[in-house]
């Protein structure tokens, strides 16, 4: 009984991810993975904008805020971006950003930041598959979901 | 130094070269400090000049104070630490050099918090970042009042703020979420660490956008812990550690620590620390190609 409990609830929860990626190689590379028909993990959800450097770090919070279990940021690899340099001021703020959130407490398992280029269907398919089996794994992001429920006391 | 400050101030405003001076004068049972703003040459003598100076009178020299700019060229006096957030302002086009006339003032420290003095100086009662002031001597400004001081920083920076950094980053990822989620639920949005920062000049703050609401107004942990982060991330690479914010802020949440954090990464990552050089661009608006992104994927 107990291990049917437990087993159910492993394999109940599945997690929210979101990934922000921007149009040109990640959303293109996640688009490649689907016409040429490779099977990834469905939990995550993309939000499509024009370049990492319209990444502000408050959608991130605000996604974390949103019940998101673990969110991706990704873009084109160095030197590829469309706007030429967007990618690079993405780059300066997420180490900012990155420490920041390390320095708050975030668990840095649920907060990854990823180059995929249009042509990486297979490194987008790994990326998600080994985001969601290892957000499945630690579970719900209670922590910032408690959050909440402490507000309506 | 008080008298060749009140000459100085009356030189200044009689012949016209400004048409305010912002400075400290003292309140009405002189237990304490407070800013005033001289626009008449025979009020000079009220300015004083002392460790209860605490204040960063920069704040005045921002947007967020149409009245005071509407008086004219102001002079300021500042502290070293005060003209840094000066020069952070000027590498950001929020005011020009020439538009403003710095009287440096020579500091060897101030309290912490006023009401901790008692008629001395005593390095227990003065704030962190006094003890590693690598600017006691103004390093930009038109004219420099107070004898030459002869202090010199320690190699490694010391203090309170930075064993509690020390501290934290030793901690666990479980144990920081408490410890701030701690601190941070006594935020009572007033807002008051934005008001005091003379580098939060937005006209229309973030937090006042409400189509759609970034960041919830409602004082629960939730929204605390977004405003706080925001603020923190809007502050990288410009902050300069004054510690207006924490001074300001009616709980004391210790937001030097976060501030002072970003300080030592940025110094780490880009090599950079603001409010030395109004000619090097600030570190998020430029990039290098070569900056470390060995956490990304």
């Amino acid at each position: 009984m107990t291990e049917h409990t437990e087993q159910t609830e492993s394999c109940g929860f599945e997690p929210k991810i979101m990934a922000f990626v921007c149009n040109w190689c990640t959303y293109a590379g996640a688009d490649l993975a689907g016409t040429s028909r490779m099977e990834y993990r469905p939990n995550v959800r993309i939000i499509k904008l024009p370049c990492t450097g319209r990444i502000d770090p408050l959608f991130i919070i605000k996604a974390f805020e949103n019940g998101a279990d673990g969110v991706l940021v990704s873009g084109c690899h160095p030197g590829d971006c469309h706007y030429t340099t967007g990618n690079y001021h993405a780059r300066r703020r997420w180490i900012g950003f990155k420490n920041l959130m390390e320095f708050t407490g975030i668990d840095m398992r649920r907060l990854h930041f990823s180059w995929v280029s249009a042509s990486e269907a297979i490194k987008w398919v790994d990326l998600i598959n080994g985001i969601t089996d290892e957000i499945k794994k630690i579970g719900p992001f209670m922590e910032y979901k408690g959050l909440k429920e402490k507000a309506s006391l | 130094m008080e008298n060749i400050l009140r000459k100085k101030a009356k030189e200044l405003l009689e012949t016209g070269a400004v048409k305010v001076v912002i400075g400290y004068g003292w309140n009405r049972s002189k237990t304490r400090t407070t800013p005033v703003f001289i626009t008449k040459p025979e009020d000079a003598d009220r300015l004083v000049f002392n460790p209860l100076c605490v204040n960063n009178l920069s704040v005045y020299l921002t947007r967020k104070f149409k009245d005071i700019q509407a008086l004219g060229k102001p002079a300021i006096i500042a502290k070293g630490c005060d003209i840094k957030n000066i020069v952070v302002l000027i590498t950001e086009a929020q005011l020009q050099r020439e538009d403003v006339f710095i009287i440096g003032m020579v500091c060897e420290g101030t309290v912490y918090k006023q009401e901790l003095w008692k008629g001395e100086l005593l390095p227990q009662i003065m704030p962190t970042k006094c003890h590693n002031c690598g600017v006691r001597n103004p390093h930009v400004a038109d004219v420099i009042i107070g004898e030459k001081s002869t202090f010199v920083p320690p190699e490694k920076p010391t203090g309170m703020v930075f064993d509690k950094i020390k501290d934290i980053d030793s901690k666990d990822q479980s144990a920081r979420w408490g410890f701030w989620i701690n601190e941070f639920s006594r935020c009572v949005k007033c807002y008051a660490c934005r008001q005091v920062c003379s580098l939060c000049y937005c006209e229309r703050c973030i937090a006042e956008k409400n189509m759609p609401q970034w960041i919830e107004t409602s004082a629960h942990p939730r929204g605390n812990l977004s405003w706080n982060l925001t603020r923190a991330m809007h502050l990288v690479g410009r902050c300069t550690f004054c510690g207006e914010c924490e001074r300001a802020c009616p709980v004391n949440i210790p937001l030097n620590l976060i501030n002072q954090k970003m300080i030592l990464v940025v110094k780490d990552a880009f090599n950079f620390e603001s409010g030395y050089d109004e000619k090097t661009h600030p570190p998020m608006i430029v990039f290098s190609p070569d900056d470390k992104d060995n956490f990304i994927k």
